[in-house]
């Protein structure tokens, strides 16, 4: 018992902190309590980042398997916390200067986190639907966040009944396979399912759980909540949503299908290419027309979800570890583009459009040069970093044998790269048609565009060891 | 000096740095600090890259000053350069001052145009010296957002348009020759591209959805690589994006375009798809050939009613790259020597082409050919240059536009006759739209109000013009300077290819006779 307690020390420590956080603002003075907590919430993130990234060694688990502590859950938790860090320290003057600044907020993230710390160690199924619970309960409240408008709430209903349809058909596949395998341990299912002879209801109770998960990385056909959420949540929750959440979902599902259905890749294998062709081109194609920037950033991800789902149908550990580089660099990109999409003001209010942004760089030239390459690098141009991304999912998908959803996806990356360009053509050549937007920056958001958009064109020279831990982390899960 | 060529390649982008970190304001100073800084960089990468050439043994037909480091991802960075690619590492070289010099009279966002032109020429440097298939890739595609930038920022009325064509066509072809790359690693394990020259894909013949693929995985992979080069070169039908983008271009622009950024496409074809895939360039080398055919005689044909002086001047560059195509794809010395003899001498002419319509653009604001006529009586020094430079773009004998194209004709006439024949109708088209052009533009009585007071060249604009002169006249009376250069390695390119071809076709026979 202690040596279970020992392992999950990290998420007990969150847990604690965000009871006791949530205690001491209600009886004291809370939204005052805010702005601290923020600060209280994203430091904690950092130190136990470090302490997970630096201190953690092996593999252990807990409860009898159902929480599995590995080099592949360290690597997914640490890129969740720096990144859910990242996003509070950003999104707070954005509440600030808009009254949304509740105390709970910090707390609901904290709480999502440690979903999220749950779902990437999950060993079990019961533990995946815990984890996966968790964090879904604590987006739909910040999603809805801002209670008197009315797409904020709208975005946060929609997303509570697709995600709870989702959950449905996420433990309907649950039971099926706990009845076909009888058991609802991961290594009792992979024993279960062995080598390529899986029983039909196994297999249709594995197509069910990846239903469930497809929507939580908004993969095509389980897309439609993204945009309209993306949209209506308050920007800083939005780029929250673009970051940590998606992580934990796509580790989730390596876990899932490494861990428990390993033996029967080649059937599960041909869904993810399917999944990630449809991802890639709807992500590609639905955005051109969007002249919002929120959901223009969530079509991105929908295509992103794409690419990275290449490593996953790979199967193998090369897939697996550019998968987890994919992430990594995509949570860089789209933290340095959300702070971009935070500082977005015109007179003190919010602009998402992104005609907005004609001649920006005018005005400010320095921002709109970090912009230009965080968009290269989206689209995956070198030498920007996005570009070394998807040559390693491709390179694991080419290893894999799978040439034609390798293929597929050059085509689906060049029609993506237009409205990336577009973004970058109103900045540098369009035409002033409106006021420009304001010069408030923040040296927060300043900080995070230009570092993001640093790390873009310096990860050139050397990934900072992202690639070896990948690479560690891989052969952590598919031995 | 073991890094000669990474000195070589990163002095414009170190400038650019400094200019972008160091030039502060808006004002007339500023501006003037900004093109001299690039004028300097550009000129002083232009003079270290002449050690290149020194310290460059024409009889070694491997890499020369080869550097080697450890990169991301277990690629290496690796440069180096042989008898093929040097001269193209010199043509850029020297073609940048005189580009930067061409832009003196700039007025929009100065700083920023030169940092674009600087980080252009690092890029174009890296491609055509890069020995890793990702290295090379990730300089190639990198070059297309400067450019990008470049024409929709300075570009003309519908430089929108002609932007987002540049940058998508040739986006779309690049991916697929990425892909292929990563085929390749995963057939080979390695993406050096010396190693991969010596390594041989498979070509037994397969099908795909009913398709007999003959040549197999080889020719798969040439088409990719041939998707993205022909977009480049650009070969017919797969120009259109190329006359756009010069019309819109500034003229700095366009000049970069014609005269480095098309040899890319050529310098590819040279670099990967005839050493590396042999057995595919000979399944797809007829068709290669008629299309550069077509190209040649359909877009001289175009060409003839233009009315746009760039767009014409556009459209037989298109031409000129068919003769360079189909020299590449006889594969014999005469064409291969000759399609690189074009290229290095069509980087002059069509670069001083476009400086020439950049000389009367300035002045009148206009590319219309119906808005000119008369010039040779106020401009007599331009009309002079004007008239060099067409001679040189018909192929006059004297000018190196003749040995390139006599060059690649004598190739193919060896292997094809009849793309011979239809390729040489092309010859005496250019003469007819290049003639027309010049007469329509210089001479004739000066009517026009308008031109009336039109001044002739500056001493500027003369000493742009000087340095493409000389080149060219020299090149074209004594041809052996590029030949000399060039012959050792083209020589073991051909004997490799045929040698190849051989060993695939012995193979191949052997199955035969086992089934």
């Amino acid at each position: 018992m202690q040596a279970d307690l020992n392992t999950i020390l990290p998420e007990i420590v969150i847990s604690v902190y965000a009871m006791l956080a949530l205690l001491a603002a209600v009886y004291t003075q809370k939204d005052r309590l805010a702005g601290p907590l923020t600060y209280g919430t994203a430091g904690l993130f950092l130190v136990v980042a470090l302490w997970i990234g630096l201190g953690g060694q092996g593999t252990s688990s807990a409860f009898g398997g159902m929480f599995v502590e590995d080099a592949f859950a360290r690597f997914a938790k640490v890129t969740i916390l720096l990144s859910a860090a990242a996003v509070l320290v950003m999104g707070m003057g954005y509440l600030e200067r808009h009254k949304m600044m509740k105390f709970e907020y910090p707390l609901l993230v904290a709480l999502s986190v440690v979903g999220m710390m749950f779902m990437v160690s999950a060993g079990d199924l019961m533990a995946l639907y815990m984890g996966l619970e968790l964090q879904s309960l604590a987006l739909y409240v910040i999603a809805a966040m801002r209670r008197d408008s009315l797409r904020s709430t709208e975005a946060g209903l929609k997303y509570f009944v697709l995600g709870a349809l989702s959950s449905g058909l996420l433990l309907y596949g649950a039971s099926l396979v706990y009845g076909y395998a009888g058991t609802t341990l991961f290594s009792g299912i992979v024993a279960a399912a062995g080598d390529g002879l899986a029983p039909v209801g196994l297999l249709f109770g594995l197509v069910f759980v990846m239903a469930g998960l497809a929507f939580k990385i908004s993969a095509v056909p389980f897309h439609m909540w993204t945009p309209d959420v993306y949209e209506g949540s308050p920007t800083p929750v939005t780029a929250f949503f673009a970051t940590a959440p998606k992580v934990a979902a796509m580790a989730l599902f390596a876990r899932v299908l490494h861990d428990a259905f390993g033996g029967v890749s080649s059937d599960w294998s041909q869904v993810l290419v399917l999944l990630s062709v449809l991802s890639m081109f709807l992500g590609a194609i639905a955005a051109i027309g969007q002249t919002n920037i929120k959901r223009l950033m969530a079509y991105s991800s929908i295509a992103h979800m794409g690419y990275a789902m290449i490593g996953l149908a790979a199967g193998t550990a090369l897939g697996i570890e550019a998968m987890l580089t994919y992430m990594a660099i995509y949570v860089t990109m789209n933290i340095g583009t959300f702070a971009f999409v935070l500082s977005m003001e015109r007179d003190g209010v919010p602009v998402t459009d992104i005609n907005a942004l004609r001649m920006y760089a005018k005005v400010e030239p320095g921002k709109a040069l970090a912009l230009l390459v965080l968009l290269f690098s989206l689209a995956g141009v070198p030498p920007m970093l996005g570009f070394f991304a998807k040559l390693g999912v491709w390179q694991a998908g080419v290893d894999a044998g799978l040439f034609w959803l390798v293929t597929a996806s050059a085509v689906a990356s060049a029609i993506g790269a237009y409205y990336y360009l577009r973004i970058v053509y109103f900045m540098y050549f369009g035409e002033e048609t409106q006021g420009a937007l304001d010069e408030n920056t923040s040296p927060v958001l300043w900080t995070m565009l230009m570092g993001a958009a640093l790390i873009m064109v310096v990860g050139l020279a050397g990934l900072f060891g992202v690639d070896s831990a990948a690479a560690t982390a891989a052969a952590a899960l598919v031995n | 000096m073991d890094n000669l060529l990474s000195i070589v390649t990163f002095i414009p982008a170190l400038a650019a740095l400094i200019l972008a970190l160091f030039l502060r304001g808006d004002d007339a100073a500023s501006a003037r600090n900004a093109k001299w800084v690039a004028l300097i960089a550009t000129s002083i990468t232009f003079l270290v890259s002449l050690f290149i050439l020194a310290e460059f043994d024409p009889s070694n037909t491997g890499f020369q000053m080869v550097e080697e480091r450890a990169w991301l991802m277990g690629l290496t960075y690796k440069l180096g350069v042989d008898g093929i690619s040097v001269l193209f590492v010199m043509l850029t070289t020297f073609m940048m001052p005189l580009t930067i010099a061409a832009s003196w009279d700039v007025k929009t966002r100065v700083k920023e145009y030169m940092i674009a032109f600087l980080v252009l020429e690092t890029l174009m440097l890296g491609v055509f010296m890069a020995l890793d298939l990702v290295l090379f890739y990730v300089f190639f595609e990198a070059g297309l957002i400067p450019m990008f930038l470049i024409i929709g920022i300075w570009g003309g009325k519908e430089r929108i348009y002609a932007s987002f064509k540049f940058f998508l066509y040739t986006f779309l072809g690049s991916v697929l020759m990425l892909v292929a790359m990563v085929a390749m690693f995963a057939d080979a394990g390695t993406t050096d591209i010396p190693t991969l020259m010596r390594h041989s894909f498979a070509f037994d013949g397969f099908s795909i959805l009913g398709v007999q693929i003959v040549g197999g995985l080889q020719t798969l992979l040439f088409l990719a690589f041939f998707a993205s080069f022909a977009v480049k070169m650009p070969m017919w039908p797969v120009h259109t994006w190329l006359p756009d983008a010069h019309v819109q271009a500034p003229t700095a622009g366009s000049v970069v375009l014609a005269a480095i950024l098309l040899k890319m496409g050529g310098y590819g074809f040279l670099r990967f798809s005839l050493p590396m895939f042999p057995v595919g360039s000979d399944v797809i080398a007829p068709l290669v050939l008629w299309m550069s055919a077509i190209a040649i005689v359909y877009t001289s044909l175009v060409a003839l009613v233009q009315e746009d002086m760039k767009k014409l001047i556009a459209y037989s560059s298109v031409a000129h790259m068919g003769f360079v195509t189909m020299g590449i794809f006889a594969v014999n010395q005469q064409g291969v020597d000759g399609a690189i003899f074009q290229m290095i001498s069509h980087g002059f002419i069509s670069g001083a082409l476009f400086l020439c319509v950049g000389v009367i653009y300035d002045r009148m604001h206009t590319r219309e050919i119906d808005a000119y006529g008369g010039l040779v009586n106020r401009m007599p020094a331009y009309a002079l240059i004007f008239m060099f430079f067409t001679m040189a773009n018909v192929g006059l004998p004297g000018t190196s536009g003749f040995v390139g194209e006599f060059l690649t004709l004598m190739g193919i006439f060896k292997v094809n006759t009849w793309v011979a024949a239809v390729a040489a109708l092309g010859v005496i088209l250019s003469a007819g739209y290049a003639l027309w052009l010049y007469r329509r533009v210089v001479f004739g009585d000066l009517i026009k109000e308008s031109l009336k007071t039109i001044s002739d060249m500056t001493t500027r604009e003369k000493a742009i013009f000087a340095p493409l002169v000389v080149m060219t006249l020299l090149l074209g009376v004594y041809p052996s300077l590029v030949t000399d250069i060039i012959s050792p390695s083209v020589e073991a390119l051909v004997s490799n290819y045929h040698t190849a071809l051989l060993d695939a076709g012995t193979a191949a026979a052997a199955l035969a006779q086992s089934h």
